[in-house]
């Protein structure tokens, strides 16, 4: 771009009065006459709403008309009108990276409310700040990738299954990876599932079958994953499958690994004889082997504590289905539950709850500094309405254990390069905005392997993560952010491969190509910058934040160097 | 007339920029002394930005990301603290660890960022104005900085920070990992002597000095400066000029 930076520059700036929200703080017409006064400015004009359809005119015509090549707008937040302005300078024939904002309202008018002299003579000063770095811009490309028609989905449990199904229903290759001889994660362990009361081995026979007509999905069982190149659109996987490893080319990747139950050692006596697991007492109801009479439920074992904080969501409604289905056989038998808090939202669940207290079940309330205590044949417990320990005999206690993060997601998390949340379940990008993205994109979560879920979030969640697979593998190709990292020409004498780059890149997207030279994935880099502040040479240099603009930046604050 | 100070500030662009808009539209008033410059990740702020603001006579800058494990190019926080830590540790020399901060700063927390911007504000106020800055600059103060920013741009130190996650938290390439104490001895004598390597060809760029003068000078240890002559001799970075009687006159031959 040699030509571009002799170019001569031409800025245009537009003060925006956003009604009174700046106007009436600050004077407009005084900081566009100001702005004039500042090198390389050629036009300024102020505007009530530079956003609006006159504004964006404004803009086109002043470019235009006045042969600007930047143009500076001083309003709100980039975080939100940016792209809107960077439209109308393309539409105006400019490089949409050719527009710097100044932030004049959210971080000025808004906050220094009570002195308009000191507000106005901050707006002076990002103005300066900003016109800096506008005659710094440099045009910028988008990059453009093409995208693989195909997924990935690791995990072939409920979630995974439904994903994978409605990836394959959409028509894009779908390719279903899963650790175990058989598909069905957790619902393999189940009998009968809440809210639909159905068998699981009937729900998990209904989705293999629907698999296996499945025309473009292909399923990889006793399987790993265990290497990911490549970025959205275009990832190269290999998976080992037994003993021979299998490589795919995938566009999207979506996480269903699920959950591990945990097993109470060491917790209330457990022995998996008469002090089982609620997943324990799920196989002995399959079995039909339930032959105890006084039967005691402890919910919250092992999770809500110091170690485990989170609630698992699903054992209260594991424990009123189970009670119920015995009750259903037997009414005769004696169930208690001894729970902290009962869960059991929405009216499906709380139907269960109203159901499970007419079948007789006894619901007692327990507080966690006191504990039940199991002592020979009878659980000990406080309760706290009649203010003293009551003893109820038991032949079986089953103990609601949690759903927790399974031990290899810290390697897979490692692998993909997402992240993982505190309880080592995998952390999405946005818990209300993007609850089913990761922050990298082509990259989506769905299921347990977030957070317990049941079956039906867990269904609905592998539904989500498909139709937001969707709207990647839909388009042939997508466009990726233009700001990136890269070594510049004349910069590449000054890389002396130490490598320090590659070791801090989230994304994996600096490599050492044959030649021993460091190359930058453009469609990899998301321009986070951090190698650049690293690089022991200073080659690295960030598109749009390049040390040259930020330092501009600086000194139009600080005045020039005094040293 | 009350001191107004220039306050600096980094903010990442997607948890604390958006902590600082939050502010804004929540209309929770801070003092109006902060600037700001928009970075994609607080992990973006190279070390010398912050040397060169203060070398323009910014009175204090304070860098702000993301809480830890929320950052959303993932670990780019971290950096940023690693780097941070590095930086005050070299102001210390010139008390001026007290004009820098790093904090954390989520989408979430416009009060949190109107807070902090308001303790800052009262803090740099305690410091006073930057010596630097104003119509009569301090000269030696500056050729301090000038030590620092070259120290800190040195290969040796950019090496050092960038790899104190990976050889403290993970393993180096021997498959040994250092213990966080032990990487600090090496990273705290790194900064000493650096710190010093650059005051003293600063000092011999002006004009060719014995170990003598510069221990008089730099007030250090004449052994001290003399071990540091020879490190930078063996980096052809000074050289011996003369011999005046039995003295060595050591000179910068470094360019500029």
């Amino acid at each position: 771009m040699p030509d571009k930076i002799s170019e001569e520059k031409k800025i245009g700036v537009f003060v925006c009065h956003c009604g009174t929200n700046i106007g009436g703080l600050v004077d407009c017409e005084k900081l566009a006459e100001y702005s004039k006064t500042l090198p390389n400015v050629k036009y300024s004009e102020h505007n009530l709403y530079t956003c609006s359809e006159t504004g964006l005119a404004a803009i086109k015509k002043a470019v235009q008309e006045n042969d600007l090549n930047r143009v500076v707008v001083a309003s709100c937040t980039p975080r939100t009108h940016e792209p809107l302005f960077r439209e109308c300078i393309e539409e105006a024939g400019l490089n949409p990276y050719l527009f710097n904002f100044v932030n004049i309202r959210d971080q000025c008018t808004w906050v220094h409310m009570k002195d308009p002299e000191a507000a106005y003579e901050k707006s002076k000063d990002l103005i300066r700040m900003g016109v800096s770095k506008a005659e710094k811009l440099e045009e910028l490309e988008k990059i453009i990738v093409e995208v693989n028609p195909s997924a990935m989905v690791i995990g072939g449990g409920v979630s995974g299954i439904n994903c994978a199904l409605s990836l394959n229903n959409q028509g894009f290759k779908t390719f279903l990876v899963e650790k175990d001889k058989e598909l069905g994660g957790r619902l393999k362990e189940l009998y009968q599932v809440f809210p639909s009361d159905k068998q699981a081995s009937e729900l998990l026979n209904e989705l293999v079958a629907k698999v296996k007509e499945a025309k473009n999905l292909t399923v990889y069982t006793s399987s790993k994953l265990k290497s990911v190149n490549g970025f959205i659109g275009n990832y190269e996987i290999e998976i080992e499958q037994r003993n021979h490893n299998v490589n795919l080319n995938v566009g999207v990747i979506v996480v269903a690994v699920g959950a591990t139950s945990y097993k109470p050692l060491s917790l209330f006596n457990y022995n998996s004889k008469n002090i089982i697991t609620q997943l324990e007492l799920e196989n002995k109801l399959r079995d039909n082997q339930i032959e105890a009479n006084d039967i005691v439920m402890i919910q919250c074992v092992g999770s809500r504590n110091a170690d485990r904080e989170y609630c698992s969501s699903i054992c209260c409604m594991t424990a009123l289905k189970n009670a119920l289905i015995i009750k259903k056989r037997e009414p005769n038998r004696n169930i208690s539950i001894l729970f902290r808090d009962l869960y059991t939202p929405g009216t499906i669940y709380e139907e269960y709850y109203r159901k499970a207290r007419e079948a007789g079940v006894l619901f007692i309330k327990y507080t966690p500094d006191k504990q039940p205590i199991i002592d020979k044949s009878v659980v000990k417990v406080y309760n706290q309405y009649i203010n003293s320990e009551i003893s109820i005999p038991f032949d079986l206690v089953v103990l609601a254990t949690p759903l927790i993060a399974n031990n290899d997601n810290r390697e897979l998390a490692q692998l993909l390069k997402v992240p993982l949340e505190e309880n080592k379940f995998f952390l999405e990008a946005h818990v209300k905005l993007r609850p089913i993205d990761f922050a990298t994109d082509g990259v989506y979560i769905c299921g347990s392997a977030k957070w317990p879920a049941d079956i039906s979030e867990s269904t609905t969640q592998g539904l989500a993560a498909a139709s937001r697979a969707g709207t990647i593998l839909s388009h042939k190709t997508i466009e990726v952010e233009g700001a990136t990292a890269y070594i510049p020409d004349w910069n590449k004498d000054l890389c002396k491969g130490c490598e320090v780059c590659i070791k801090i890149c989230p994304y994996n997207a600096i490599v050492k190509d044959e030649n021993n030279e460091i190359q930058i994935i453009q469609a990899l880099c998301k321009g986070c910058g951090t190698c650049a502040s690293t690089c022991t040479k200073k080659a690295i240099v960030i598109r749009h934040f390049t040390n040259e603009q930020i330092i501009s930046e600086i000194l139009a604050f600080g005045g020039e160097k005094v040293a | 007339m009350n001191f107004e100070p220039k306050i600096l500030g980094f903010l990442c662009n997607w948890c604390s920029y958006a902590g600082a808009d939050l502010a804004g539209v929540s209309r929770i008033q801070y003092p109006p002394n902060i600037r700001v410059i928009r970075v994609m990740c607080s992990g973006r702020v190279d070390p010398e930005f912050i040397i060169q603001g203060f070398q323009t006579g910014i009175d204090g800058i304070i860098v702000m990301g993301c809480h830890p494990g929320d950052c959303h190019y993932l670990e780019g926080n971290y950096e940023a603290e690693m780097k941070y830590k590095m930086v005050q540790k070299f102001l210390k020399f010139i008390n001026f660890d007290n004009r820098v901060r790093l904090e954390w700063v989520s989408a979430s927390e416009g009060n949190r960022f109107a807070e902090i911007v308001t303790d800052f504000t009262r803090q740099i106020k305690e410091q006073g104005p930057s010596p630097v800055g104003g119509k009569s600059p301090d000269s030696m103060l500056l050729d301090k900085l000038n030590a620092i920013l070259l120290a800190i741009g040195s290969y040796r130190m950019r090496a050092l920070v960038g790899r104190e996650r990976i050889i403290t938290e993970f393993e180096n390439v021997y498959g040994e990992k250092v213990p966080l104490e032990k990487f600090d001895d090496i990273f705290d004598t790194a900064i000493r002597d650096e710190y010093l390597r650059h005051q003293i060809l600063i000092s011999l760029s002006n004009d060719p000095k014995s170990v003598k003068d510069l221990a008089i000078e730099l007030e250090t240890d004449p052994s001290v400066i003399l071990k540091n002559i020879l490190v930078l001799k063996n980096r052809s970075q000074v050289n011996m000029e003369k011999i005046v009687g039995v003295t060595p006159i050591y000179t910068n031959i470094m360019e500029g």
